[in-house]
């Protein structure tokens, strides 16, 4: 085959499969602004998505931060500049780790159980059912949780911004003998709203991009289990990816001057 | 054949063709349903059955061609047109497709409550009076689908499909998946509900016993066009060979398997 020709076809397929992408993230944002809306479900996601991942983003959180203090401590003892990891700790965290270790965390625990789930709906049939019972299931599953994506991945770096600072000041002042009070002083008096806010504005990019996969990969999946397979690994690693270039893509937009 | 000439079908369908990339599937499908009629389309899997079904529900778009229900155009329809037209159809599916984050009872009444006909109270005691229609009991309202085997969750099904009182209900292999106890069960309740609501009825099978039951009329799909149809007493006399080795059974004849779907 020509060169040129498969360049052309890659480049074709991904056209479209952005087209498509595209499509479906407006259907779904307008499908979310727009009533009926589904607070039973809402609320449900909520509870499924901020409550119970609440485990597994806490240790990310915790051993995060007590890496981060270790290490800043080999790091920064080499020219006696101790006293600044609680600087390095509080930074790192509220703008990078948090939004990004959690975001990671949750489009592993999320991305994949709403893949999974709506491509069984979609292979069982459920989501053509919904159809024909009057109800649109872009309104009724996929809007509701991409409602619920944005509004408790803040919350939940809320919470991993604060394990995780109080991880590094475990291990500042359990392990390398620092002083609580000057720590938690040196804490919050590097601390601007700006750090928090940024890592919050992360998050809620954050959690729409895990649940817009998860529901893209999930409600276009076909040919059986082998299908919601395949797309619970597309969700779970375009999720990742996408985190990672949008996370450079924001952080260019707070902080580069 | 009814003469239907006068009368206005509940569904008519003309010249329906859809392809998936190279492979035409529906190649220029007409039938009528006539009201409160029950057609059953036979033929094999991979004829086009299915997407015949989905395009007269709107779950597919055809490529070309026209389908009326009462008269009314729905190809190209808006979205919330379409929608007011979902509202008379009820359907039952293959694999039943209950929503297994729900129980029993809210799957029957899913249609109710989306369209908000009744509040919660109420739906539930049309559930459980659904449920009863297709002989099961209160007891199972509040299971969730996966306790229920798969005869049990095709009954829930059929009380999903008639609990909004349809005007046309659409039976997706009704009997696939069921021992020949529960196949027929399911086909005498069929018979049943869609006379106890008057609905008209469009079943899609390859299962003769549950054809011969539950149709007025049978059509047959061979190759994406509609080779034969007739009042199901002439189904043994059609003088069709392609039909009589369906009906028979039988892997020689003119109708040759196709391999991809």
């Amino acid at each position: 085959m020509n060169p040129l020709q498969a360049i052309g076809r890659v480049f074709l397929k991904f056209l479209a499969t952005t087209g498509r992408l595209l499509t479906f993230m407006a259907s779904g944002i307008s499908h979310a602004v727009r009533p009926p809306f589904y607070p039973r479900i809402i609320l449900r996601q909520m509870i499924d998505i901020g409550y119970y991942s609440l485990p597994v983003v806490g240790l990310t959180a915790v051993f995060a931060g007590m890496v981060l203090a270790l290490q800043s401590y080999t790091g920064f003892s080499r020219f006696s500049a101790e006293g600044a990891i609680a600087n390095v700790v509080v930074l790192s965290i509220t703008r990078e780790l948090g939004p990004v270790l959690a975001g990671l965390m949750v489009a592993g625990r999320i991305g994949a159980s709403l893949a999974a789930e709506i491509g069984t709906m979609r292979v069982t049939e459920q989501i053509d059912a919904l159809t024909t019972l009057s109800t649109n299931p872009m309104k009724y599953l996929v809007a509701p949780r991409l409602v619920a994506g944005i509004a408790m991945f803040p919350l939940l770096v809320l919470v991993a911004d604060i394990i995780g600072v109080f991880g590094g000041y475990l291990v500042a002042v359990y392990k390398l003998g620092f002083n609580p009070a000057n720590y938690l002083q040196n804490t919050w008096d590097f601390l601007t709203a700006e750090d928090v806010n940024s890592g919050l504005v992360k998050a809620a990019v954050f959690g729409f991009i895990v649940t817009l996969m998860g529901c893209y990969h999930g409600y276009n999946s076909k040919g059986g289990a082998q299908g919601v397979g395949r797309a619970t690994t597309n969700a779970v690693v375009s999720a990742s990816i996408l985190i990672l270039c949008s996370d450079y893509i924001l952080t260019e937009m707070f902080f580069a001057k | 054949m009814n003469d239907q000439s006068n009368i206005q079908p509940k569904i008519q369908v003309r010249d329906v063709a859809k392809s998936f990339g190279r492979k035409v599937v529906l190649d220029g499908i007409d039938l009528d349903v006539g009201v409160g009629e029950s057609v059953v389309i036979i033929g094999g899997s991979g004829t086009g059955k299915s997407v015949m079904l989905k395009s007269i529900l709107g779950l597919l778009t055809p490529d070309r061609g026209s389908i009326k229900i009462d008269g009314q155009e729905v190809i190209g329809m808006s979205t919330a047109d379409r929608e007011d037209v979902n509202h008379q159809f009820g359907m039952l599916f293959q694999g039943a497709a209950l929503f297994d984050s729900l129980p029993v009872w809210e799957n029957v009444s899913f249609g109710l409550l989306a369209e908000k006909r009744c509040d919660r109270g109420e739906a539930k005691e049309i559930a459980i009076q659904k449920l009863a229609q297709v002989g099961m009991n209160a007891d199972v309202a509040d299971l969730m689908p996966a306790e229920l085997s798969g005869g049990m969750q095709k009954r829930v099904g059929l009380a999903r499909a008639i609990a909004s009182d349809p005007k046309i209900i659409f039976f997706d292999e009704p009997t696939t998946g069921l021992d020949p106890i529960m196949a027929d069960v399911i086909n005498d309740l069929i018979v049943k509900v869609t006379r106890e609501v008057g609905a008209t009825a469009l079943s899609i099978t390859h299962d003769m016993a549950s054809a011969r039951k539950i149709a007025n009329r049978i059509a047959m799909l061979y190759e994406g066009k509609i080779i034969w149809q007739g009042p199901v007493n002439d189904i043994d006399h059609s003088g069709n060979e392609h039909v009589d080795q369906f009906i028979h059974g039988r892997a020689e004849g003119p109708i040759q398997m196709s391999i991809r779907a």
